[in-house]
């Protein structure tokens, strides 16, 4: 079997695997908020995490439903459809999911939900804004739709960080472990290759050159604001835009996947 | 009923305090639309008002039920006591409505 | 008449013109325990609802059922807060009601201490709980406590979708392959008595219903919505090929009513009691996430008292300037 690493092994076009990457993000996310259900510290937050999740799940919908289009080959009769959101969610292997490594990390604790929420917060907003300029339509609309969300999602994610970071010295010890722990993923959300690099060039995807200084600016910003520090560690995690994750998802995938699996070809 | 859990023998109905404690409470009011006034829909539970008014969003509008909010602490509420109703209430005065002044009908709508 | 006659007077002639108490009324020191001990426990069931369904959140087959299904637990918690906000109209706090459900002094209904054991209980769980959770509700809309049931109008208008995806879950699978089929025979193998029983005990043992009946509570019997549920059930069942779990079951052409087998009030009992399969494992569920959050509540306290502080602190310094 031929590296599955190189993306060029599952044979998809450069668009397809630059929207899988954009779908997957926000579905291990919403899969990961989805665990928190009744888990949270007041019955509000239960209600406010589902919303997040909820708004995750939605988006990645949304890109997977172009994906799909993507996806299919040939033309008139002869056209072959593509998989559709449930295939990609449910029959892709860990080694096929472009996520970034970030969204994958487990919830530990309320710390580690809010700041990676944060994080992903910080890099999706600007992320849509700047994919709302591109020269695909289909993106347009949908990041259109998604930056609202994510802006809340922002709003959510900073108010909570300050709290915790200005809050108890436990709530500030267990925010900046929170920090120091996820901080080394963050850079994955930006690490773009020659696939990603081509259809900036297209004018196509957002550019992460240009996100990561937004980025930095925005958690640069509430991380002051919460008394918090960001780790000087310059070691980055990268990997998961090609299929090289941390062993989180190959734990997540399985319980998302095993009823879908189990029963080939039935309808839900 | 289904919610309403039948007691067990023997079971002492538990003594309730009344006392406050948790996070403070707010009152919730939202504004439907725009040109309509903030009604009153309920209360959530938040440490500050930042807090409060996202929870009063993420709960009270789910549906879309709002354009604007209004987040006001319990606490801060001043009502009119129920024994004062009819002394308040209960008065009124005939001529402050349309119906108390015969015009003659030829006027048609006034 | 004495003060606390004339009190009681005005509260008897609100209920029998069927107007609303709201929270400043007088009220009977027992209507208001009543009210307070029926709405927390609604709460709580709603609250400790999330469980069963939350339980397969993660697992949901499609992606449609995750959103949908997510959509449905976060409305329980949604829920039980709109009830909880109801209660505290009564002068109790929701972390007192807390309290007394974590330390098992009160309760929540009986029916969420069954396992969701597989994708069918979950449309099995919306078609028959929710269906007699509404049953039950709709009458609740006309409740006399006024908080109570403003809360129950918001409820039942969100919860029209929670018993029609239930019901197009079990839809799907019985029309779906034959081990779909008999996953969702299952399901209702397993939820159908739970669910009969959820009404309470018959109302001749029924400690409840007659105080509640005449303070205009409830306006309908534990048997009347029993009966009703059934009826209604009963048709559905047929319509997804499915047999419900009675062999006694059969139309009585005098009563204009189906006819039912006993419930098996042992079993009830013996749930109600914290002996049913998951008694434990909900509260210990809850009290860990309370548990858990304890440093999250706190740290917003003091950031909101910090916060406070300055503002006040700041405060002459504008005025001076």
């Amino acid at each position: 079997m031929s590296d599955p690493a190189d993306v060029s092994a599952m044979q998809l076009s450069p668009l397809l695997t630059y929207v899988l990457r954009l779908a997957d993000d926000n579905l291990i996310l919403a899969q990961r908020l989805g665990e928190l259900v009744s888990r949270m510290p007041e019955l509000e937050e239960d209600i406010a995490v589902a919303n997040i999740g909820l708004d995750h799940l939605g988006a990645a919908r949304m890109l997977y439903a172009y994906a799909s289009e993507l996806d299919g080959s040939g033309e008139g009769a002869d056209r072959k459809p593509g998989r559709s959101e449930d295939e990609f969610a449910m029959l892709r292997s860990e080694r096929e999911f472009l996520n970034a490594v970030l969204v994958e990390q487990p919830n530990q604790d309320f710390a580690h939900v809010v700041v990676r929420q944060l994080l992903v917060d910080a890099y999706q907003v600007p992320m849509y804004e700047a994919l709302m300029k591109s020269s695909d339509a289909q993106l347009v609309a949908i990041a259109a739709k998604a930056v609202k969300e994510a802006r809340y999602h922002l709003d959510y994610s900073s108010i909570w960080v300050v709290r915790l970071g200005d809050g108890t010295s436990e709530s500030h010890q267990r925010s900046q472990a929170a920090l120091d722990g996820l901080w080394r993923f963050a850079a994955d959300l930006f690490a773009a290759d020659e696939v990603e690099h081509n259809l900036v060039a297209e004018g196509i995807a957002a550019d992460p050159a240009l996100i990561r200084p937004r980025f930095d600016q925005i958690v640069a910003t509430v991380v002051a604001r919460a008394n918090l520090t960001i780790p000087e560690d310059p070691y980055e995690r990268i990997g998961g835009r090609t299929g090289f994750h941390t062993e989180h998802l190959g734990h997540l995938l399985p319980e998302m996947q095993n009823l879908y699996r189990a029963h080939p070809g039935a309808t839900w | 009923m289904s919610y309403d859990v039948p007691a067990i023998e023997g079971e002492v109905e538990a003594e309730l305090s009344g006392a406050p404690g948790g996070l403070p409470l707010w009152e919730v009011f939202v504004r439907a639309d725009r040109g309509l006034n903030h009604v009153h829909c309920g209360s959530v539970h938040a440490a500050d008002a930042d807090l409060a008014l996202r929870n009063a969003r993420d709960v009270y509008t789910r549906r879309r039920e709002g354009v604007s909010i209004w987040v006001v602490p319990s606490s801060q509420i001043s009502a009119s006591d129920p024994d004062t109703k009819e002394a308040w209430f209960d008065t009124d005065h005939p001529y402050r409505h349309p119906t108390f002044y015969e015009i003659p009908d030829e006027v048609g709508h006034m | 008449m004495t003060s606390v006659e004339k009190l009681e007077a005005r509260f008897e002639e609100i209920l029998a013109n069927d107007e609303k108490v709201e929270p400043r009324d007088w009220m009977p020191e027992a209507y208001r325990k009543t009210m307070i001990r029926q709405i927390a426990q609604h709460a709580h069931s709603e609250v400790i609802g999330q469980q069963p369904e939350g339980n397969w959140v993660t697992r949901a087959p499609t992606l449609k059922r995750k959103a949908i299904l997510m959509a449905k637990v976060q409305d329980e918690a949604g829920h039980g807060l709109y009830l909880y906000s109801a209660a505290e109209t009564l002068g109790i706090s929701r972390h007192e009601l807390n309290e007394l459900l974590h330390s098992g002094r009160q309760k929540y209904s009986s029916i969420f201490n069954y396992p969701t054991l597989s994708w069918a209980d979950i449309g099995a769980v919306g078609w028959l709980v929710d269906g007699a959770a509404i049953t039950n509700q709709v009458m609740l809309t006309r409740t006399s406590y006024g908080p109570y049931a403003r809360a129950m109008i918001r409820i039942c208008k969100e919860e029209s979708f929670h018993q029609r995806q239930g019901f197009e879950i079990m839809m799907t699978l019985t029309s779906g392959t034959e081990a779909q089929k008999a996953m969702a025979q299952d399901a209702l193998n397993r939820w159908w008595w739970p669910s009969l029983a959820m009404f309470g005990p018959p109302d001749a043992e029924s400690t409840h219903t007659e105080q509640s009946v005449a303070w205009k509570i409830k306006l309908e019997t534990n048997d009347e919505l029993r009966q009703k549920f059934v009826d209604m059930s009963v048709p559905q069942a047929e319509l997804l090929g499915l047999t419900l779990p009675d062999p006694d079951l059969i139309w009585n052409e005098e009563r204009g009513h189906y006819d039912f087998g006993p419930i098996d009030w042992d079993d009830f009992w013996q749930v109600v009691k914290g002996n049913g399969p998951c008694n434990r494992e909900r509260i210990e569920h809850k009290v860990k996430a309370w548990d858990d959050g304890a440093w999250v509540r706190e740290a917003a306290t003091a950031h909101a008292e910090r916060q406070a502080r300055r503002a006040a602190a700041a405060a002459p310094a504008q005025e001076a300037a």
